[in-house]
């Protein structure tokens, strides 16, 4: 979290740091598990085809979409799946990796 | 946690345990000059290519890759039975090479690896050698022919083509199934598990029997299957064969085929001699020859075992294996080998740094079959790694769709372009 304002304040500073910056602030944990996600979403979420794209999704959004495939409440042909094999946490973690994704850049 | 960090720097220091390779002379030159830290990747398939991309990209180019490949394209596998069926051609299938090395600074060679000496850490090729910090092995499956008797791989090239690694076999598949006449039988042999892909024979049965129906109606696919059940998506293949193809899908269990006739056309079962038209025979398999190479092949002379925190070899300390040659309760898939080869490229990099991998791997196999040439089925699961077991274990959740659909058959072929992408990309 703290790591996450810094970040905002030197981009809100206007500071020439973001892509070494971006590089060091990896969570490498949610970056492996949303690995797993390229073969249908694309790289990094970036879609190249029909399926939806992650790139950039606003977080509350992606959190509350993983919540309801996983409930049910949300009709799915194949997220409800996935959705059940991940915790609460990790949809938190995924989904600031996805959201931190640049629309527009591919990787 | 498999071991714990001292452990681990223990391991890395220490280095690779000397193994039993008097016999290999290390053969010609160094081929690529070594400056700073190098992987060699053995196999530029679903496994092989991701991992070299990914090591490139997770190291911001710092680590060196060199990825080995014998054939100078890539053709994918998964959709390749739609080209029996004739919704795609094998070039729709076929992609280059060029962004790995472009984009993404993997250096390739195409050329065929012919030994591999894990105690002077280097590869062999026809044309000279390399020398490797750390190798990762993704060769994919080889057959097993000796056990399928009058079969070899000569055979398999001319005439009963098993057409199992996509290219010059499928096509000429194909072409036998065009040249059969109206009323013929195409026979699948099935191996028992594990083989690579465990729905893809039964997604090739609906394929055949959509062309027969459009072209052929009075034709039969005749299934023998060695395993006592159908081994994938059940249900939802049934109900295709039953309703899509009525009358056209005979499938019979515990029909191993032990031997075959090539000049007859005859598969000899332990109860019956069966003729057909077409004989597709699929051949019992195990890890790539690459893997025996590299003296990782586990007790049962087929699969390799691995540490699922690292994909590193049980038995050679810094050589990995990723893809179908492992030995896991996993299914052999494309998604599969992409989703370790990004576990193995990510505890590669802290590897090589000395640091300690994540210790904590979830990953992902989804596999969608065409039922026809718009409807698909899929099969989808998380595995996760399960401390006690040492292994990775299918979580709660996972399943297969309700029912086929277009809808899902629009996501199958979204898939494709999306995982070639990723792999390639
Ligand atoms: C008909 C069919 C349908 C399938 N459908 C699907 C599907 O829908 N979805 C899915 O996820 N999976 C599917 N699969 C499975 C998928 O193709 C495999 O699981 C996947 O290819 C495994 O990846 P790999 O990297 O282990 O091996 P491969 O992709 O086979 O790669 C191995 C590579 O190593 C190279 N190689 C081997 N030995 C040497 C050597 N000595 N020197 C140099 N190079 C070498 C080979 O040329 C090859 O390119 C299907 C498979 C088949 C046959
Ligand atoms: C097998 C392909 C596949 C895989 C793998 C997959 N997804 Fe999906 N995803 C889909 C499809 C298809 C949809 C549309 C809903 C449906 O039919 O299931 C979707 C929808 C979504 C949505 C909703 C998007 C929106 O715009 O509303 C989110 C969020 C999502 N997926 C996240 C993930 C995450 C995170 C992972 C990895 C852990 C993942 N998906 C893995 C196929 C996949």
């Amino acid at each position: 979290m703290i790591k996450k304002y810094l970040l905002i304040i030197t981009c809100a500073l206007g500071l020439a740091l973001p892509a070494i910056h971006a590089q060091a602030e990896v969570d490498k944990h949610a970056r492996n598990l949303a690995g797993s996600c390229a073969a249908c979403h694309g790289t990094n979420g970036h879609s190249k085809s029909g399926m939806p794209t992650l790139a950039g999704l606003d977080r509350t959004y992606f959190v509350t979409a993983l919540k309801e495939f996983k409930s049910g409440a949300r009709p799915a042909t194949v997220m409800q799946h996935h959705a059940k094999g991940y915790t609460d946490a990790e949809f938190e973690l995924l989904a600031d990796f996805f959201a931190s994704q640049k629309v527009g850049k591919k990787h | 946690m498999s071991i714990n960090r001292r452990d681990f720097l223990k391991m890395t220091v220490a280095g690779i345990a000397v193994g039993a390779f008097p016999g290999i002379a290390v053969a010609g030159s160094e081929l690529l000059k070594k400056k700073g830290q190098r992987v060699v990747i053995v196999g530029g398939g679903f496994g092989g290519a991701t991992a070299a991309k990914y090591i490139r990209d997770w190291s911001h180019n710092k680590v060196e890759v060199v990825l080995i490949e014998r054939n100078a394209m890539f053709i994918s596998c998964p959709m390749s039975n739609t080209v029996l069926g004739g919704s795609r051609k094998i070039n729709d299938l076929t992609r280059s090479y060029d962004s790995l090395k472009k984009k993404h600074g993997v250096k390739l060679i195409q050329g065929e690896v012919t030994a591999i000496d894990p105690e002077k850490q280097t590869v062999m090729l026809s044309k000279g050698h390399l020398s490797y910090d750390r190798l990762i092995v993704a060769p994919g499956v080889d057959f097993m022919f000796d056990q399928i008797g009058g079969l070899d791989a000569k055979i398999a090239d001319e005439k009963i083509h098993h057409a199992w690694k996509a290219g010059a076999q499928t096509v000429k598949l194909r072409k036998q199934l065009e040249a059969m006449p109206d009323g013929g039988v195409f026979a699948i042999g099935i191996p028992k598990g594990p083989y690579r892909c465990p729905p893809g024979p039964y997604e090739r049965a609906c394929q055949v029997a959509h062309y027969m129906k459009q072209n052929k109606p009075k034709s039969k696919v005749l299934i023998l299957d060695a395993n006592p059940d159908i081994t994938s998506k059940k249900g939802l293949f049934m109900a295709a064969w039953n309703e899509l193809y009525p009358g056209m899908v005979e499938y019979r269990p515990n029909a191993a085929v032990l031997s075959v006739d090539a000049g007859g056309m005859v598969a000899k079962t332990e109860f019956d001699d069966v003729k057909a038209d077409v004989l597709n025979i699929i051949p019992p398999m195990k890890a790539g020859a690459v893997a025996s190479m590299a003296g990782v092949v586990g007790a049962d002379g087929r699969w390799c075992a691995v540490d699922f925190i690292t994909y590193e070899s049980k038995v050679h300390k810094n050589i990995h294996v990723i893809g179908d040659a492992v030995a896991a309760a996993l299914p052999k898939s494309g998604h599969m080998a992409t989703s370790q080869a990004k576990i193995c490229a990510a505890a590669v990099i802290e590897m090589l740094q000395g640091k300690q991998p994540e210790q904590d791997p979830a990953i992902v196999n989804t596999c969608y079959s065409m039922v026809s040439d718009t409807d698909a089925v899929h099969v989808a699961n998380v595995f996760r790694f399960n401390v006690e077991k040492q292994s990775m274990v299918s979580a709660d959740g996972g399943g297969v769709s309700g029912k086929r659909s277009a809808e899902e058959g629009a996501f199958a072929n979204f898939w494709l372009d999306n995982i070639l992408d990723d792999v390639l990309g």
